[in-house]
């Protein structure tokens, strides 16, 4: 799960990581009288889950409180297009407004789960305010890292060795290793699978604060978090994926126009894979899970038909446990119902494979039914050519 | 032969007389698995499913010489099943928990190396010799004894490739879902070892899928020599990067971890890479000419 700029810094100074004063709001007078308190420059950061928000006029700096008004007007309620949120954008509901700081240094630090060391990793950087990415592929040996023994935890030293890595030195040095151990502790305590603060800021007077923030969380962990579920902004998300969750079901809209419903995530991607082998493209990811029950079933097919991209749908269950004939009853009870008005391809195979066919073929809707997948992926392509041509 | 487990494996099933596990316990004594005990704490001294239920795992190791364990314990209480069972002295621990926390996880496997065991798992269908003995929830009865063994981060594909496999003629050795998690135990290289020194494997199947490295270790182990074909395909090459695809572990990541690094990988270890679903099966058989 992902949550705003303003959330991640409030739980980082719970922990200890300094932030810089400030305030969210979703007024422009909120903003003013913000801009008021804090008696300085200002800086109003919109408040999307996508990165790269400066170019897109995302974040801008204000002299006053007059002109915090004027601009916050201007950036509540716009649209908002960055490379990461897709040519549609992002509405813009809440900025945080905050004091303008006298940057003198930019660092990079950040925590994720190493998974082949099985370890949680600190990684720290003298390239501040650039994508990590770009960093790691360009100059790898600018990142320093810190791995951590999950007996002992994050060890003093270590984050004093990254602070030394960094080149800083006396009460800077002291400042930033505080800020570090600080920012694995929220990472640790809340089951974080990432934190990251970039740029990690030295002012002039030399204070070490976090100017950005960024937390991802460990969605299996989330049932222990309340407080932090409670954060989760449905707004930022695909509705049919916020659709698709309320039924347990794991979902990801997708571009193309052939949709899948498949049983268990690792067929479900294969299914994906061949629908492009074959010259489609899939319109989702659509999982009902490994034993695939009729409830599912009837939901899955409700997100696949209200989604308007979708021209024809490809079903790949197979049975396993659950038989095939149960789950063919199921899809024609869910088909009837919803009133499927799509063409369908289903493929079914696994434990009573013939009479699930059977019903299927009895049933008198407009199935279309294959033997192996790549059948499946040959038959369902053309049919979305034929309703996009018609 | 076969690897991990055979005829004479005991198990005790974690969490026995919860609903998936009585579900599933029956389905593997039917399938002909020995299940000796089960745990359920505070239901030590009944009777379940004809098999004793202990309180804690140490007992059902002491009194029925429980070897193996399969657990059907709550996510957030499972990480813990599995150290008790580790703890106990039981050799292989088969985990089919999905949505234990990835913290949990990392506490358990730090755990479980000082201890002589393997874990399977969590968030797999388990694994299975058949004929012999299955610990998981897979279907048992699509499987043929035969000598193609299968490594596998996924469930319901792994039933595709073994479909697959058996419309060519095969069967399998041992096929093992080793979980759809970011941290998992047995990984590809630890079972492509056992693979290789058991004489009735003739060839492995690697089906693995998006996010971290595990592929690409495993390449670098193959390319250093392994003396039996290995066939491989990957799962979302269409899935589109930051998003996770159903399993916890199925993410690309900072743009690594995507199906075209890991299939290149294999192929420059000599793996024979189906690049479609469709293709595991033929590939087997163009492997094994």
């Amino acid at each position: 799960m992902k949550i705003h700029e303003y959330q991640a810094k409030q739980i980082l100074s719970r922990y200890g990581v300094q932030i810089p004063r400030g305030e969210v709001v979703d007024t422009a007078s909120k903003a003013r009288e913000t801009a008021k308190n804090i008696g300085s420059k200002v800086v109003l950061k919109a408040q999307i889950h996508a990165g790269g928000r400066g170019k897109g006029g995302g974040i801008k700096l204000a002299d006053n409180p007059e002109e915090t008004e004027k601009l916050a007007k201007d950036m509540i309620g716009m649209t908002l297009i960055t490379h990461q949120t897709g040519p549609e954008g992002k509405l813009v509901k809440k900025i945080l407004v905050e004091e303008a700081l006298d940057i003198d240094q930019e660092f990079y630090v950040g925590i994720v789960i190493d998974r082949a060391k099985e370890a949680p990793v600190v990684m720290a950087s003298s390239e501040g305010g650039v994508e990590i990415e770009k960093v790691a592929a360009e100059t790898p040996e600018l990142i320093f890292k810190e791995y951590i023994d999950p007996a002992t935890g994050f060890n003093v030293f270590q984050a004093r060795k990254l602070a030394f890595q960094l080149g800083l030195a006396g009460d800077t040095l002291k400042q930033a290793v505080k800020f570090i151990l600080g920012l694995y502790k929220a990472f640790q305590a809340t089951d974080a699978s990432l934190a990251e603060i970039n740029p990690l800021l030295i002012t002039k007077q030399g204070k070490v604060l976090a100017l950005d923030a960024k937390m991802n969380f460990d969605d299996n962990a989330l049932p222990r978090h309340p407080d932090i579920q409670e954060m989760r902004d449905l707004d930022e998300e695909e509705p049919l994926e916020v659709e698709a969750s309320k039924y347990n079901l794991s979902y990801i809209k997708l571009d193309g126009n052939v949709g899948c419903m498949v049983n268990g995530a690792g067929l479900a991607m294969a299914t994906m894979d061949i629908i492009m082998h074959t010259g489609g493209m899939p319109a989702n990811f659509l999982d009902v899970g490994g034993a695939v029950s009729e409830e599912a079933v009837k939901n899955a097919f409700k997100i696949l038909v209200s989604d308007k991209d979708v021209k024809a749908a490809l079903v790949n269950i197979f049975g396993g446990i659950v038989r095939c004939d149960v789950v063919a009853n199921g899809i024609v009870k869910a088909a009837k119902e919803i009133g499927l008005k799509v063409p369908m391809v289903v493929r079914l195979e696994g434990t009573n494979v013939e009479q699930g066919k059977k019903i299927l073929e009895e049933s008198g809707l407009a199935f279309s039914p294959a033997s192996s997948m790549k059948e499946a992926a040959e038959k369902v392509i053309p049919l979305t050519k034929e309703r996009s041509g018609s | 032969m076969s690897i991990l487990i055979d005829e004479n494996t005991r198990v005790v099933v974690q969490g026995i007389t919860g609903g998936e596990g009585t579900f599933h316990t029956q389905r593997m004594q039917e399938y002909g698995t020995k299940v000796v005990a089960g745990v359920t704490p505070g239901k030590g001294g009944q009777t379940h499913l004809e098999v004793p239920v202990y309180n804690t795992v140490a007992e059902a190791v002491e009194k029925e010489g429980a070897s193996a364990s399969a657990i059907f314990v709550p996510a957030f209480f499972a990480g813990d099943a599995v150290m008790e069972a580790a703890d106990a002295g039981v050799k292989l621990i088969v985990c089919i928990t999905e949505g234990i926390p990835t913290f949990d996880m990392i506490r358990v496997k730090q755990f479980l190396r000082q201890k002589d065991c393997s874990l399977i798992g969590p968030n797999t269908p388990g694994i299975i010799s058949p004929g012999k003995c299955k610990i998981g929830i897979m279907p048992g009865h699509i499987h043929t004894p035969g000598s193609i063994g299968i490594i596998s981060r996924s469930g319901t594909l792994t039933y595709e490739a073994v479909d697959q496999v058996s419309q060519q003629g095969y069967g399998q050795s041992t096929a093992i879902g080793i979980g759809g998690d970011p941290i998992v135990g047995l990984k590809y290289i630890s079972l492509l070892r056992l693979f290789k020194n058991d004489k009735d494997t003739e060839a492995v199947i690697l089906i693995g899928e998006i996010g971290g490295t595990a592929e690409e270790e495993a390449a670098e182990y193959i390319k250093k020599g392994y003396p039996k074909p290995v066939v491989s395909f990957i799962a979302g090459q269409a899935a589109p990067p930051g998003r996770r695809m159903g399993h916890a572990g199925a993410i690309i990541a900072g743009g690594k971890g995507t199906a075209k690094e890991k299939m290149e990988a294999l192929e420059a270890a000599g793996v024979y890479v189906a690049k479609s679903p469709a293709e595991i099966g033929a590939k087997v058989k163009e492997a094994l000419k």
